[in-house]
């Protein structure tokens, strides 16, 4: 997993609340069975108007948000279903970053799994960093995980919480699986002892009955 | 011993080990896995040289893709068949048990983990599918995954975790007539909102709940995640023993007893607390239906679509205004009014032989009215063959409906079952994003018995007083 420390970014506004995943990447995109090439499929129904053609109001479709790194938006950003295809669409778009004023959990946990920053800040502050983007061309945003800071063109400082264990897989790029395989051996002990507590949860399972 | 709610005793029986920040390696008893969610897990196995931990705690199913139609013919989108050809290989190659496509115990994979067994008091179960939230229905931990967590937990058997907060959800009372646990989550929704539950797993308790049959649990389960709760689990009693006896991977003999005598410990202690409490009285729940684009968009039978004009948080009066253009509904219409042409009775939420019985009962001797087309997707072959045993396909086919094979169909409309541009459907599934039907389509939630009232009259009506 690529490694996030530090960013300043063009940001790209996403003025709604409660964006869905079903949103964020459509249906007919999971389909696939790779993690690339999911940008096609990016606010694939919002970037469209009713005939079909590209809508040059929606914000990707603008050229002034073309290259941005860095995705601003509101409440519950990402709730719905857990598909990480949402997260893929939107690293593979060259979004590293996330900045919203709330977030569903599966989404959330799926942005750390691909070396996106998800940012959780207050309302105020998303809403005034919202308008000064919309209202500022070429509006660029500064995160720094280190110091878990956002700071805005004019030098307005925003803290953020971050679990202490997932920024440090994120700031250096850990392999999560490798970090847990290392502790196999509690894994081992846990089965042993755990399989005297409740045996019948480590009986075979005979998937063959039944079968028609 | 402190008192202990029923996920505190859960989630301590799963530790392996924790930080002193309180990051947690959750130990992760069972796991299910569907087509879309796992290929890219299975390979990134493969790139990293490797294999699954315990390949018997995983079960596969094919679901999403799988047509509903006659399938002796194969599937018609070569993308579809080639993301199940994938599952089949890949459950070849890492020694995964499969239900394939035409195996009579396949289904939706929150259908067929219960029905087989699979699911049991007490443990971790996880999917890549934000609808795992249905096993809590059994006393388990079960939540949704991401496909990166998909592939830990084969490589691993577990997950890091941090504690969520806890959350009771108390309904005492009794359901009026035709209500059921559909109306209840959609309730607890509309009264939570979407993101009311981020951060929590629930428990559902009061009366109403535990006169809940494992089906409406399941139901009431299902749909946690939808007021943004990963998990919503009820603590297992005599209904869920009742269930769980003979299924055919559930334990056998005296490791049943042994079971069972667990089991009937799995409950939150009297003097326990949780982080936060919903309490609703059953008797105030009428029949539901959303008229919006999320779950939390949503009212009574004998009410009105909202009005934008009244709503002072600005936030959601734009969020109204824009649902209710998406919906193409005017403020103010009795829910009653609203006309649908499509009508869908099936999905993860509402699929279960319970649903069909009631479903079935209602269409007895009606019809399905013109214009309207009905469909029942029973939740799996076995809820299917088990329907057709008892006659209901002929009461559904005498009525109208579509008669059609297990899958998740049109609840997100990956196989060929797809709303046009326009279509309103009345429909028992979970979601009523955007376009989550089909691109265009409308969806307004109901329960089975609401959906069936509304393909016979060809609009809402309250199943109340439905003759």
């Amino acid at each position: 997993m690529q490694a996030f420390t530090a960013m300043t970014g063009l940001v790209a506004p996403l003025d709604r609340v409660n964006v869905d995943t079903d949103q964020i990447i459509p249906k007919q995109f999971l389909k696939t069975i790779k993690r690339t090439g999911l940008r096609e499929g990016l606010f694939y129904d919002w970037r469209k108007q009713k005939d079909g053609s590209q809508d040059p109001m929606f914000f990707l479709n603008q050229p002034r948000f073309q290259g941005a790194t860095i995705l601003l938006t509101r409440d519950n950003f990402g709730c719905g279903s857990s598909r990480e295809h949402a997260p893929w669409a939107l690293l593979d778009q060259g979004f590293r970053c996330v900045i919203a004023s709330s977030f569903a959990d599966i989404f959330y946990n799926n942005c750390f799994q691909n070396g996106i920053l998800p940012v959780a800040l207050k309302a105020d502050e998303v809403l005034a960093m919202m308008h000064d983007c919309l209202a500022t061309p070429g509006y660029r945003l500064t995160v720094d995980l280190g110091n878990q800071m956002v700071t805005t063109p004019d030098g307005m400082r925003s803290r953020f919480e971050i679990d202490p264990f997932r920024k440090d897989c994120l700031f250096r790029g850990l392999d999560a699986i490798g970090l847990t395989l290392q502790h196999e051996a509690s894994i081992t002990t846990y089965e042993i002892r755990r399989k005297t507590e409740a045996p019948w949860l480590f009986a075979d399972l005979h998937y063959n009955q039944g079968n028609a | 011993m402190a008192a202990q709610t029923l996920f505190d005793k859960i989630w301590e029986s799963h530790v392996v080990r924790a930080e002193p920040d309180g990051t947690t390696l959750l130990y992760i008893d069972r796991q299910l896995v569907h087509e879309v969610t796992s290929p890219q897990a299975f390979e990134g196995l493969k790139l990293s040289g490797r294999r699954p931990r315990r390949p018997v705690a995983t079960l596969a199913v094919p679901d999403h893709n799988v047509p509903t139609t006659d399938r002796t013919i194969g599937i018609a989108d070569p993308l579809s068949a080639k993301q199940i050809q994938t599952l089949e290989e890949n459950c070849r190659d890492f020694d995964i048990t499969l239900f394939d496509m035409n195996d009579i115990r396949q289904g939706v994979v929150h259908v067929i983990g219960p029905e087989q067994g699979f699911t049991l008091p007490g443990t971790t179960i996880v999917c890549g599918d934000s609808h795992t939230s249905t096993h809590g229905a059994f006393g388990a931990l079960a939540f949704g995954i991401g496909t990166s967590e998909v592939e830990h937990v084969l490589a691993t058997q577990c997950l890091v975790q941090k504690r969520p907060k806890t959350m009771e959800v108390r309904i005492e009372g009794t359901l009026s007539n035709f209500c059921s646990a559909k109306d209840i989550i959609l309730a607890i929704i509309g009264k939570i909102g979407t993101a009311g539950g981020t951060g929590y797993v629930i428990e559902y308790t009061g009366s109403a709940i535990r006169a809940l049959s494992m089906e409406g649990r399941m139901t009431l389960c299902n749909m946690s995640i939808e007021g943004g709760a990963r998990a919503g689990m009820v603590a297992p009693d005599e209904t869920t023993i009742a269930y769980i006896k003979g299924r055919p991977l559930a334990p056998k003999g005296e490791l049943f007893e042994q079971a069972v005598n667990a089991w009937r410990q799995l409950k939150t202690d009297a003097n326990a607390t949780y982080d936060m409490t919903v309490t609703m009285r059953a008797e105030d729940i009428a029949p539901q239906v959303s008229w919006g684009t999320n779950p939390g968009m949503v009212t009574g039978i004998d009410q009105r679509v909202p009005d934008p004009r009244m709503i002072t948080d600005e936030n959601q009066r734009q969020a109204t205004t824009r649902a209710l253009e998406y919906m193409d509904l005017l403020p103010n219409i009795p829910m009653t009014d609203i006309k649908i042409d499509t009508v869908f009775i099936g999905s993860c939420t509402n699929s279960r032989i319970e649903d069909l019985r009631l479903a079935a009962s209602l269409a007895k001797g009606k019809r399905v009215a013109t214009g309207v087309r009905a469909m029942v997707v029973p939740g799996s072959g076995l809820v299917k063959q088990q329907a057709e045993q008892e006659g209901l396909d002929r009461l559904f086919k005498e009525a109208g409906f579509e008669w059609r094979e297990a899958g998740c169909s049109m609840c997100l409309a990956m196989n060929a079952d797809v709303l046009q541009p326009g279509e309103r459907c009345a429909s028992t599934s979970n979601r009523n994003f955007e376009g989550r039907q089909g691109a265009g389509g409308r969806t307004h939630l109901v329960s089975p018995a609401m959906a069936v009232a509304a393909a016979v009259e060809g609009h809402f009506v309250d199943i109340r007083t439905w003759k």
